[in-house]
């Protein structure tokens, strides 16, 4: 386990610009979640650290030395493909006790044996270590290859959107599995992912990427409530922050262009009238889709309301966010 | 009792297949590294490279049994300095013809390794890479596996072109009965000779005999490895 620092990463494939300048450290021990559209630089960030690419400048620091020149297997990293990768001409067992089978770690029959079943236990594919990974469904050669990344302790484990090929409850399940190796080992986490509830539940920082660059890093909480920009704003919260033109609903704060409401920021009760367009009942929340004059928001409300389609009720923001002409906060 | 072919004719069925089998066994693994270089690096000179490896495919075979003596023959530039220090002498010897019938197979070998590599999924190797396996590991472990019906296929088809090669062989170490006399080059010298039909009949059944059975020998064997890996 190591911490990692990024130094002005710069990166470029072909006049495609990937990454712009970006710094970052991640303390020894954290889960830190990169967010971002596609094409943000969420994967070019994982592979520059891993060593498969090689960065345009910059520099990359494990544990204070710098690792640039070095080749991905003298990195001591441990990486997770979104496409799974698997050996096709070895068992699941044989995937699995690959990394423990390199001529410099010489690890004894035993031990890989134990740690292969272990992992195999966790990941809940001990059944299916006889198959050829040939064999297997999606969902079960993620799990083999998140596992070929766990049999080992590298210095930091960086995983592409894991979960994403598994279905809902295996994802919520090996979601807290990687949780409690995270607590259990101490180990370090960089882990890119769309998935809101990924970030929020695992993440201990949040790196937001725009275009190749790093707009903020900080704690869940900080990305989430005190925003830069609209961009990150946006990218999380379910449903997503309203974004409306700043005098929506009366005058704005001098600079602002754009005000800014999560769903909590909507006060129900009061202000400005609205209508009920739709009320989609998800069961441990409801949302509302109003419209206030040409505007559409999405808020939620009490799971059980009574309220109903084409209802009228009167609305104002609370406590909200402001943002200037390009995107800002104010 | 029944024996289909005289001393000489086995000699030279038993000549063709060392000659077949050095020239396979000698450069398979320069064919397999140029094979990876073709496939897998980007350098300077990799066109260049690309051509030379497939110019014995194009060039008469004449062309290349010539130059092969201008440059291999005793007073060649390579040649002579072999003879000189290490007593290597490749004319008119067994060991020229397994020069010339490696040369000749040589882009056939090169070619079917290296489109059994341009198939394995990169993404394999990086992944083993990412998880502490370095070059040399990555190659024996995941990709060598992985070609090795390629690198089957290469081997046989060398030494299918080994076992026909003529042009190169003749005009490099010429047809000496004993020494350096193939299969091919006894066909060819049976006839020559008034009557020596039925002798040249006899060494093409021997020929498409050793071919029949090459063949038979490769499937089996390809299907056994396609089998093991595809885990079927």
């Amino acid at each position: 386990m190591a911490e990692v620092s990024l130094v002005g990463l710069t990166k470029s494939y072909g006049t495609n610009r990937a990454l712009a300048d970006v710094s970052m450290t991640i303390p020894d021990g954290a889960f830190v979640v990169l967010l971002g559209p596609t094409g943000a630089g969420k994967t070019t960030t994982l592979r520059l650290i891993a060593g498969l690419d090689r960065p345009d400048a910059g520099d990359i620091r494990i544990a204070g030395a710098p690792v640039t020149a070095d080749t991905p297997a003298q990195r001591d990293v441990a990486m997770v493909f979104q496409q799974y990768s698997l050996y096709p001409h070895l068992t699941v067992r044989e995937n699995l006790a690959f990394p423990l089978r390199s001529p410099v770690l010489n690890w004894p029959e035993a031990e890989i044996t134990r740690k292969v079943g272990e992992v195999a236990e966790v990941l809940r594919i001990a059944h299916k270590l006889d198959n050829k990974a040939t064999q297997l469904s999606g969902g079960e050669m993620q799990r083999v290859s998140i596992g070929r990344a766990l049999v080992r302790n590298p210095r930091i484990y960086l995983m592409d959107e894991p979960l994403s090929s598994l279905d809902a409850k295996l994802r919520a399940d090996l979601r807290i599995e990687l949780k409690r190796i995270h607590a259990e080992l101490g180990a370090t986490f960089l882990y890119v992912t769309h998935d809101q509830i990924e970030a929020m539940t695992m993440a201990t920082h949040v790196g937001v990427l725009d275009a190749g660059r790093l707009v903020q890093f900080g704690t869940p909480r900080e990305i989430y409530e005190n925003p830069v920009s609209a961009y990150v704003a946006s990218r999380l919260g379910q449903p997503r922050i309203n974004l409306l033109p700043a005098d929506a609903f009366g005058p704005a704060p001098a600079g602002a262009v754009q005000i800014g409401l999560r769903p909590e920021h909507v006060r129900i009760g009061e202000g400005q009238p609205a209508t009920v367009r739709r009320v989609e009942r998800l069961g441990d929340q409801t949302r509302l889709h109003l419209t206030m004059g040409p505007h559409e928001i999405v808020t939620l409300t009490d799971p059980h309301t009574a309220l109903a389609a084409g209802a009228q009720i009167s609305i104002r923001p609370d406590t909200p966010l402001w943002f200037d002409a390009s995107g800002n906060r104010t | 009792m029944f024996d289909p072919l005289t001393a000489e004719e086995w000699r030279a069925v038993a000549l063709s297949l060392r000659v077949s089998f050095w020239a396979t066994a000698v450069s398979l693994p320069l064919g397999i590294l140029v094979a990876y270089a073709l496939a897998r690096w980007r350098f300077w000179g990799r066109e260049v490279l690309n051509g030379l490896v497939h110019l014995p495919l194009i060039l008469p075979p004449v062309v290349t049994g010539y130059l092969l003596l201008v440059t291999f023959g005793r007073r060649g530039s390579v040649g002579a300095y072999l003879d000189q220090w290490f007593g290597i002498v490749f004319a008119f010897r067994w060991t020229g013809a397994a020069l010339a019938a490696a040369i000749m197979a040589f882009p056939l070998m090169v070619r079917a390794i290296r489109l059994a590599i341009e198939a394995v999924d990169p993404r394999l190797e990086q992944a083993a890479s990412t998880l502490g396996a370095g070059r040399v590991w990555v190659f024996a472990t995941v990709t060598l596996p992985l070609i090795l019906p390629g690198i089957l296929a290469g081997a046989i088809l060398a030494f299918a072109k080994a076992m026909g090669e003529f042009g190169a062989t003749i005009t490099f170490v010429s047809n000496i009965p004993g020494q350096t006399q193939t299969l091919p080059s006894a066909i060819y010298a049976a006839l020559q000779v008034p009557g020596g039909e039925t002798q040249a009949l006899r060494l093409v059944l021997v020929s498409i005999t050793v071919a029949m059975a090459a063949l038979l020998v490769s499937e089996w064997v390809s299907r056994k490895v396609a089998k093991r890996i595809s885990g079927a």
